[in-house]
């Protein structure tokens, strides 16, 4: 890597460090498993790394079976295909039952029911 | 086209693709924001929704990108079986559910970091090769620690915690074999054979960091691996020069880091104790423990105490959750409210399995929000509340912790039960709890228990309050 993208890079890390030490210290207890929830969701966003690598190279059954080095490709491409399935489970999951979650967090509930 | 042009026009569409990602974590952190508040929070997650699918969809036309096959096979079925979880999975069973998708997101991280080293491990700076050694140990010993862990929540795995003589010093060996191997790479990048090994002591050290911790610890565990989770997930993003990775890994390593030091503080352990690996060991010398008659209570005079009282507080444990209560508590407290008693929930930050779990089961039951509270401000109200009902938890209510300087939970922070005018305890049965402690508030005088399966229990209760 390049040393001034290594240093952008890690600029970046060090801001979203502070950050989100600032933004996840006010959420209140009440949210803390829906943001256990949201942010594996959003670290689903690894998926992108994976989709690259599942489709970066061709896959040749031959040459995986046959091993060696010939073999590298389409041993990255299979680990790539399971990243892609295990992040994108993450991703929908993690976004659906959050959701899910935040939809029951209501604070009317008593006057509606009082409405009836 | 002279080849300056050229390289301009085939790099041209990473251009869209990188202001697609820094639109995306900035909706990401919006996102992230809006959970400091119920009412935003929904609004502001499908901002961040919106965000995630414009970058998987950029990604798609990434200029690296030749074959989508497999691309998109792991796409459907990722999908699928996301949709399942997230329509299926029962809100008592959300810290399984989370430490499942903590393996999933570290399996995907270390996947990612084993396939860039085999095709690239001769090119890559020193740099690259320790941030994917990084990578690649949180995300194997997250991979299997999350499983273990999940194993022990759905009960596969004895919660108990497994405990044998030089454990601690194996644990040494694997963990410096590991960072051995990890050295030895990072000076000889085509030493493969370090790398494996590298990979395959990760995977052992998940075993072994989790399975020494009992069940009741795991709201620590979860939190840690979470971090773990998030920071291998940013690691990947140094390793691929990819700033909306680091960003994500980050935010998550970071959510998660500080929700295992708030959990620790709520157990009064510290993090050093917890990042060694050595706790949930400290519960066996219960010591001469608290003595005593315990009284009994029947349901109808549970339900005559109830319906006449002024203000209840409810405090619940993982009992409620095991026994799928929490709707029977809410039947109860609406019967208690027709009848004009001021009902509240107490809820501890470490009761249940993960952080925030009561929570969660209780606005499942139609609980308001604003009846939550949180330990610190229910504390100051139970003088004078005539009755605290404590379903199914222990620990975080016994006032050894307050009182017993030698107690093994001296110090963690309670929910003070035993000021209220009264209490009364749903129980399975006389037994200990979890944590083998004796719980000295089941002796005390205005205590009164009644034992039973907590959902029967709370619904004959609700019955009785209408007939009183």
């Amino acid at each position: 890597m390049d040393p001034m993208v290594l240093i952008a890079a890690l600029y970046v890390f060090a801001l979203a460090a502070f950050l989100g030490y600032q933004v996840i210290s006010r959420v209140p207890p009440l949210l803390h498993t829906p943001l256990m929830s949201a942010t594996n969701a959003i670290s689903g966003i690894s998926l992108v790394g994976s989709l690259v690598i599942a489709g970066a190279y061709r896959f040749d059954l031959q040459k995986l079976l046959a091993g060696g080095s010939g073999a590298h490709a389409s041993w990255a491409t299979l680990m790539g295909f399971v990243a892609v399935f295990t992040a994108t489970v993450n991703v929908v999951s993690g976004f659906g039952l959050t959701d899910r979650m935040l939809r029951m967090f209501r604070k009317d509930i008593k006057k509606k029911e009082a409405a009836k | 086209m002279d080849t300056q042009a050229i390289q301009h026009v085939v790099q041209s569409p990473n251009y869209i693709l990188e202001f697609t990602y820094l639109v995306a974590s900035i909706l990401f952190i919006w996102g992230l924001k809006s959970l400091s508040h119920p009412d935003t929070a929904r609004r502001g997650m499908h901002l961040a929704e919106a965000g995630m699918a414009a970058a998987i969809l950029g990604t798609l036309f990434h200029h690296d990108i030749h074959f989508f096959g497999w691309i998109i096979a792991g796409l459907i079925l990722g999908s699928m079986v996301g949709a399942a979880f997230a329509i299926w999975v029962p809100m008592t069973a959300m810290p399984q559910r989370t430490a499942l998708s903590h393996a999933f997101g570290a399996v995907a991280a270390a996947l990612v970091g084993i396939a860039e080293f085999t095709m690239h491990a001769g090119t890559m700076s020193m740099f690259t090769r320790s941030a994917l050694g990084l990578e690649v140990m949180l995300g194997t010993l997250t991979t299997t620690g999350s499983l273990i862990a999940c194993g022990k929540l759905q009960g596969f795995i004895r919660g108990t915690p497994v405990q044998f003589k030089g454990q601690q010093f194996l644990n040494l060996l694997i963990f410096v074999g590991m960072i051995g191997c990890f050295g030895h790479v990072l000076y000889d990048p085509l030493a493969s054979g370090y790398f494996y090994g590298m990979v395959a002591l990760g995977f052992l050290f998940g075993v072994m960091l989790v399975i020494p911790i009992g069940s009741a610890d795991m709201p620590v565990v979860m939190s840690l691996l979470n971090s773990y989770a998030g920071l291998s997930s940013a690691a990947t993003g140094f390793v691929l020069g990819n700033n909306i990775l680091i960003i994500a890994g980050t935010l998550d390593g970071f959510s998660g880091f500080i929700l295992s030091i708030l959990m620790c503080k709520a157990m009064n352990r510290s993090i050093t104790n917890v990042l060694f690996g050595g706790f949930g060991s400290v519960h066996h010398e219960a010591g001469p423990g608290a003595t005593g008659e315990m009284r009994e209570i029947s349901l109808e005079d549970a339900a005559v105490r109830l319906a006449y009282a002024g203000k209840v507080v409810f405090v619940p444990g993982y009992g409620l959750a095991t026994a799928q209560a929490q709707h029977a508590v809410r039947d109860l407290a609406n019967a208690l409210e027709a009848r004009g008693v001021t009902v509240k929930y107490g809820i501890h930050p470490v009761a249940g399995r993960m952080p925030g779990h009561m929570n969660v089961l209780l606005a499942e039951a139609n609980v308001p929000y604003g009846d939550l509270y949180e330990m610190e401000t229910i504390n100051p109200e139970l003088d004078s509340t005539d009755v605290a009902v404590v379903v199914g938890a222990n620990d975080v209510v016994n006032p050894d912790a307050r009182d017993n300087p030698n107690s093994p939970i001296a110090g963690m922070p309670i929910i003070e039960v035993d000021k209220a005018k009264t209490v009364i305890v749903l129980k399975r049965g006389q037994g200990r709890g979890f944590s083998g402690l004796e719980n000295p508030l089941f002796f005390k005088q205005n205590t009164s228990m009644l034992y039973g399966d907590a959902k029967n229990t709370l619904s004959q209760l609700a019955q009785e309050v209408k007939n009183v």
